[in-house]
């Protein structure tokens, strides 16, 4: 359905496949493209949804996807709406995409680039110190009006001086490490490879990394070998001072073993974002001072949906106009 | 120093006063209970040589207790702010004075980058937003926060802890400007010309008197109902009045307080908000700090006890 040279370029007809609920990113994609909108149509299950489009005069050549274990785009997905040149995942991880079956079939595939990486950074850093320093289990000893009645409680740790283990150096990774170089920590890192012209020692396995620090933070991709990266043999390796940080995803860590290693005292605290089996964190930690857990929402400022929709507009643009990706995601290129 | 007769006036750490028992003689305020404490001081009063108190308002060394202490020579701070010390008092009856500065410093800052980071993230609220099975009864929904990197923060005060706090926010790409001449960073003359142009301003200035009061309804009024107020210095630095009222209205975007004008009174508005971050004062509070906190306390105590050079005097 390519247009040729001298007749009017085909209508930018864009499948949207996300439960978005911002109003401005919806106008913004109205302005400039044909958009349908599964999560707003009458015409569900999906297969009934895209088959329509696929058999519309004007077929979608770009689809709005993300993960979550929504929709897959999978050889099934694609061979549904053959038209489709483009997938534009709206997240940085696209490990519920077969980049290879995309390859495959000329399909282009974009991710969310660096456009989240500060605030991701930001809210790894803000649970780590939230975590040492007991930030939130003072907040909720003083909202419980316990302040005047007993005076003192726990104290954290310094930060300065931790050694802080970063599994995946990306984007998010490197923003990281920058701003705990500025708390004075010190950095190393595992990443699938060294990176260049770094100034943070590396290790080849996260278990060795873990021996050599205090503090772990996943910023890794989710893929069939980071799955469980932490799990048992890591965390005996941290150690019972030892804290983890996750921003990464819920199934890059042995959930069910690290509950157990905290209920036990076998590390001394984590600080998470993310779950296996989101929304909901286990119960188990719900008493617990020596962990911080949020709902998934490192991404989640006005700026960064904001960057969103120019990112999103910016990259179908260019896809629309026969220019390359912004934000490009090739098969076996480093995601993060 | 066994000999030395110190006063404890509340209790602060526990490895402090376990030194000060073994090292020194030492008596407990708390032993007497409240309405006995006058008669109390005057029962030990030609013993007592040296005071040691915490830090934060309402911590003691004023001049009703340093007129009741005839034999007293010095009062030991287990803090960098002295302003619960009647320093006029002291140098009128020739009392030394000292402090904890430089090893807190670090602690401070993190805890400041900390709640800035948090009130406009809100991470402890987050995090109380599941562990109430919000997360999962909203069906995974909660809502966006405000970003914190790149913002413009201004510092008030850039002493050693301004200075350090000026120093970490680089690292999340925040511009930044300050009341206080240092090279490269812009300075504004006036508080309220630096919340204009500020989206978050960190109060981290000493416990003056010039300085009471200087975050006002003005100052508030500049930083709008976007900005945030992040307070590692002294709650009467604040309008807490104002400062209350503004964020209950959402005539300012956000706070992180880790000092409150009466501590450990934390009006009642402000429990019931979620747009502010409340700590207990603990901006030093690491226990690596405070046994350094208290070895300098110790270290102070002897060295005038031997009659040598204080290490970290203020009077």
């Amino acid at each position: 359905m390519m247009a040729s040279r001298g007749e009017p370029p085909a209508t930018k007809v864009v499948l949207l496949l996300v439960p978005h609920k911002d109003a401005s990113f919806h106008a913004a994609l109205r302005e400039r493209f044909r958009v349908l909108d599964f999560f707003a149509s009458e015409c569900s299950p999906l297969p009934a949804f895209l088959g329509a489009a696929a058999a519309a005069p004007e077929p979608p050549r770009a689809a709005i996807v993300v993960g979550a274990g929504l929709i897959p785009v999978d050889a099934a997905f694609l061979d549904a709406v053959p038209s489709l040149r483009c997938v534009m995942c709206l997240a940085a991880g696209v490990d519920f995409i077969d980049l290879d079956e995309c390859a495959r079939r000329g399909v282009v595939v974009a991710n969310s680039g660096s456009v989240f990486s500060a605030d991701v950074a930001d809210h790894a850093v803000g649970l780590l110190i939230d975590v040492l320093r007991r930030v939130s289990a003072a907040e909720r000893f003083v909202r419980r009006g316990l302040w005047p009645v007993q005076g003192g409680h726990p104290l954290g740790s310094k930060i300065g001086g931790r050694r802080v283990g970063i599994i995946g150096l990306g984007n998010i990774g490197s923003q990281i490490a920058k701003r705990l170089q500025a708390l004075g920590c010190i950095v190393c890192y595992n990443s699938r490879t060294p990176k260049d012209s770094v100034p943070y020692r590396y290790f080849t396995n996260v278990h060795d990394l873990a021996v050599e620090s205090d503090v772990l933070v996943v910023a890794c991709a989710l893929n069939k070998a980071t799955r469980h990266i932490v799990g048992k043999d890591v965390l005996e390796a941290l150690g019972k001072d030892g804290v983890v940080v996750n921003i990464g995803r819920g199934a890059n860590v042995d959930q069910a073993e690290l509950v157990r290693a905290l209920k036990e005292g076998r590390i001394a605290g984590a600080g998470l974002d993310v779950f296996e089996n989101e929304p909901g964190a286990p119960g188990e930690l719900f008493c617990m001072d020596n962990v911080v857990m949020t709902p998934h929402v490192a991404v989640f400022t006005a700026e960064s949906m904001s960057d969103l929709r120019d990112h999103v507009v910016a990259n179908l643009e260019a896809f629309f106009s026969g220019q390359p990706l912004l934000t490009p995601v090739l098969p076996h290129s480093p995601v993060n | 120093m066994e000999s030395l007769g110190v006063l404890l006036l509340r209790p602060l750490d526990t490895y402090l006063e376990q030194e000060l028992d073994r090292r020194c003689r030492l008596l407990r305020l708390w032993d007497a209970p409240h309405d006995r404490r006058g008669e109390f001081l005057r029962a030990h009063a030609l013993s007592i040589r040296a005071v040691v108190t915490g830090g934060g308002s309402g911590a003691g060394g004023d001049a009703e207790l340093i007129d009741a202490l005839p034999r007293l020579e010095i009062i030991v701070c287990y803090a960098v702010g002295f302003d619960h010390v009647d320093l006029t008092r002291c140098r009128e009856r020739g009392v030394r004075v000292t402090n904890t500065p430089d090893v807190l410093t670090d602690d401070v800052a993190d805890l400041a980058v900390g709640l800035a980071i948090d009130a406009p993230r809100r991470i402890p609220h987050a995090d109380r937003y599941v562990r109430a099975g919000l997360w999962k009864a909203n069906n995974g929904y909660y809502g966006l926060t405000n970003q914190f990197s790149g913002k413009r923060v201004g510092i008030i005060g850039l002493g050693r802890i301004g200075l350090a706090i000026a120093k970490r926010v680089e690292g999340f790409g925040c511009p930044r400007t300050r009341q206080q001449a240092y090279p490269n960073y812009t300075y504004l003359p006036t508080v309220v010309q630096l919340a204009a142009v500020s989206d978050g301003l960190v109060v981290a200035c000493s416990p003056k008197e010039q300085s009471r009061g200087i975050v006002s309804r003005e100052v508030i009024e500049a930083l709008g109902p976007r900005g945030v107020l992040v307070n590692v210095g002294r709650g009467a630095h604040v309008d807490q009045p104002e400062l209350v009222a503004a964020l209950a209205e959402g005539r300012l975007g956000g706070a992180g307080l880790d000092v409150f004008e009466a501590e450990s009174d934390v009006p009642q508005v402000l429990m019931a908000l979620d747009n502010v971050v409340l700590a207990p004062h603990m901006g030093s509070g690491t226990r690596e700090t405070r046994k350094a906190m208290a070895d300098l306390v110790l270290a102070n105590l002897e060295a005038h006890a031997l009659s040598k050079p204080l290490l970290t005097p203020v009077v």
